[in-house]
């Protein structure tokens, strides 16, 4: 069942092969094997990810750009290391584009106080989407009760589609500042239009911040093809750690946005009376860094490149392909959002069973599916339904284990019935 | 595929969720609740009718929820009526425990019967994401008779 799929132009792609990577894979839950469908809410971590990390503890830990002593010389190499990696996987310009912070939440917020407090004025616009992770939503809600900017919402389609006629709708007058959209959607697997929106925002003024926490971990990214301004994503979903996310922002913008956190590291000169600020990234990191966090990531980073991004992408359109082919095929199985574009994410509701009922039974036979709103309570509104299951994708399902899926909630309907 | 499910999901769990008792608003209602499980998205509001003589004489509720927590609060509404608000808040902490261990350490005494109704829910106490489910309507009924000083409404 675990098929081999030879992409077209790239290597086998050996599923077989990749889930041996992933030490907790060969796991049982009550007896039966693990399958695994939450990775959208947190990936799995390959062996060169925990090994990488490990080794860095167990040989080359010390704090960073602190000590004229071997070991933090190396920490601090290795932690720049990891800055280069992230640079090269976003086909960013300069790697003094690239911040680390927390995770994907931590840099939006960035944004939000740096850039919102500090570049944008009060009656202002920011532009946002009805199917945005809380994450991407409750910052702008923030800055708009402490700041006075206005907070816009662009429609999505019954599809699950970005509704583009609005959006450009919500641009016209020109008081948007910022655009601030997923690339991909924690709920309806929904791909946005990326460098389309980057065209339209700029022929608005607008600057546009995409939320990569999702799509960075199924597509090749580019944040220079894509003309983006502002990039965020989050380690845990891309195979790495957990507390390390991403910050990419255009150079003339990291220059100008004054700093969120105040602290060691993020300062050229100190006086009682003041501060002058260092130059970016060290800017935007105050105090120590997720050091050990970032070596991680790098692992992570070098480690879907070993396979290739295409090559991933590849693997998990075959599987959205099938999915969307037996997931339909099961009665009663409502799919919230048919996007054309999208990755492997789908939200299910059954006619008969409750989203909690649901994962219950799904577990019992070795399941794991997220189960509620997904941080996304008002794209649950906006499709009216009250909560949802949702299967998401890795580099590691299979074909069988969708199948399995799908078997499993034919039986369920029955099962409630 | 789900057999050993049976359990959690007895007959009388299904029947209770499709089609739950004193699913209504009660007008002139002299207690009223609110419970929420955020987590969930499970909402439920409550209304109870007291006798003369403090008893509850009806309750009633509604909202949206999976499947154990509609059987749960369909049960609690049939086994509370009748009861003395002391019954009702013993109940309450006694289905709890039984929710929590499956076990229901004092059900010998005066509200075995009760209890032995409810025993039907003690599957949950394996499903540890679920066990706040089965509650949620007990927690809105205490809330409902707590909101005694105020109007019906608890607003
Ligand atoms: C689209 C999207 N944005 C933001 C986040 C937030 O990521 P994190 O919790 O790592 O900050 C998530 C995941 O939870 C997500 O799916």
């Amino acid at each position: 069942m675990d098929g081999v799929v030879a992409p077209r132009g790239q290597g086998a792609f050996d599923v077989a092969r990749i889930r041996q990577d992933f030490p907790i894979l060969s796991e049982k839950v009550r007896g039966k094997d693990l399958v695994f469908l939450d990775s959208g809410a947190s990936a799995q971590k390959p062996r060169a990810v925990i090994q990488a990390m490990t080794r860095m503890m167990e040989k080359a830990y010390a704090n960073v750009h602190r000590g004229a002593y071997h070991l933090s010389e190396s920490a601090t190499e290795a932690y720049e290391g990891a800055r280069r990696a992230v640079a090269g996987f976003l086909n960013a310009a300069d790697e003094r584009e690239i911040v680390f912070t927390g995770s994907s939440t931590a840099a939006i917020n960035l944004v939000a106080h740096s850039y919102g407090r500090g570049v944008l004025k009060a009656g202002q616009a920011v532009l946002i989407s009805e199917m945005e992770h809380h994450a991407n939503l409750v910052p702008w809600q923030m800055l708009k009760a402490a700041h006075g900017t206005e907070l816009r919402v662009a429609r999505v389609t019954d599809a699950g589609e970005l509704d583009l006629e609005d959006v450009a709708a919500k641009l016209a007058d020109g008081k948007v500042g910022l655009m601030a959209v997923t690339h991909m959607s924690n709920v309806l697997g929904t791909v946005t239009p990326a460098a389309r929106l980057a065209e339209m925002a700029h022929a608005h003024g607008a600057k546009l911040l995409l939320d990569g926490s999702q799509a960075a971990v199924h597509r090749r990214v580019d944040v220079q093809a894509l003309g983006c301004d502002f990039y965020v994503f989050t380690g845990h979903k891309l195979y790495g750690p957990t507390g390390i996310g991403v910050l990419w922002a255009r150079m003339e913008l990291l220059e100008a946005m004054p700093p969120f956190l105040g602290g060691g590291d993020m300062i050229s000169e100190v006086t009682l009376e003041g501060f002058l600020p260092a130059p970016v990234p060290a800017k935007f990191e105050a105090g120590t860094p997720p050091i050990i966090e970032a070596v991680g990531l790098h692992a992570a980073i070098d480690y879907v490149q070993g396979i290739g991004m295409e090559a991933i992408e590849a693997h998990e359109r075959h599987l959205v392909d099938r999915a969307m082919t037996r997931l339909s095929a099961v009665e009663g199985l409502t799919l919230i959002g048919h996007a054309q574009d999208r990755g492997g994410v789908f939200a299910f509701a059954l006619d008969n069973a409750h989203a909690h009922d649901l994962a219950t039974l799904l577990d019992r036979v070795g399941i794991a599916v997220r189960s509620g709103r997904h941080c996304a309570e008002p794209l649950h509104a906006r499709f009216n339904v009250e909560s949802t299951c949702r299967a998401s994708f890795g580099l590691y399902t299979t074909e069988g284990e969708v199948d399995y899926l799908a078997e499993a909630l034919g039986k369920a309907r029955e099962f409630f019935r | 595929m789900f057999d050993d499910l049976r359990d959690l999901y007895q007959e009388v769990i299904l029947d209770h969720g499709r089609k739950p008792r004193n699913f209504r608003r009660l007008e002139e209602a002299d207690r009223e609740g609110r419970g929420d499980n955020p987590m969930c998205g499970d909402r439920m509001q409550l209304w109870v009718k007291l006798a003369p003589d403090g008893r509850l004489a009806d309750v009633a509720f509604q909202g949206k929820g999976c499947a154990i927590s509609m059987a749960s609060a369909s049960l609690m509404t049939e086994t509370v009526r009748g009861k003395t608000q002391e019954e009702a808040r013993a109940l309450a902490e006694k289905f709890r425990e039984l929710a929590m261990t499956g076990t229901c350490p004092d059900c010998g005494g005066a509200l075995e019967d009760e209890m032995e109704r409810l025993q039907a829910l003690g599957g949950v106490h394996e499903f540890p994401s679920r066990v706040k489910c089965a509650t949620l309507a007990w927690h809105t009924l205490n809330a409902a008779l707590d909101n005694a000083d105020k109007e019906a409404s608890s607003e």
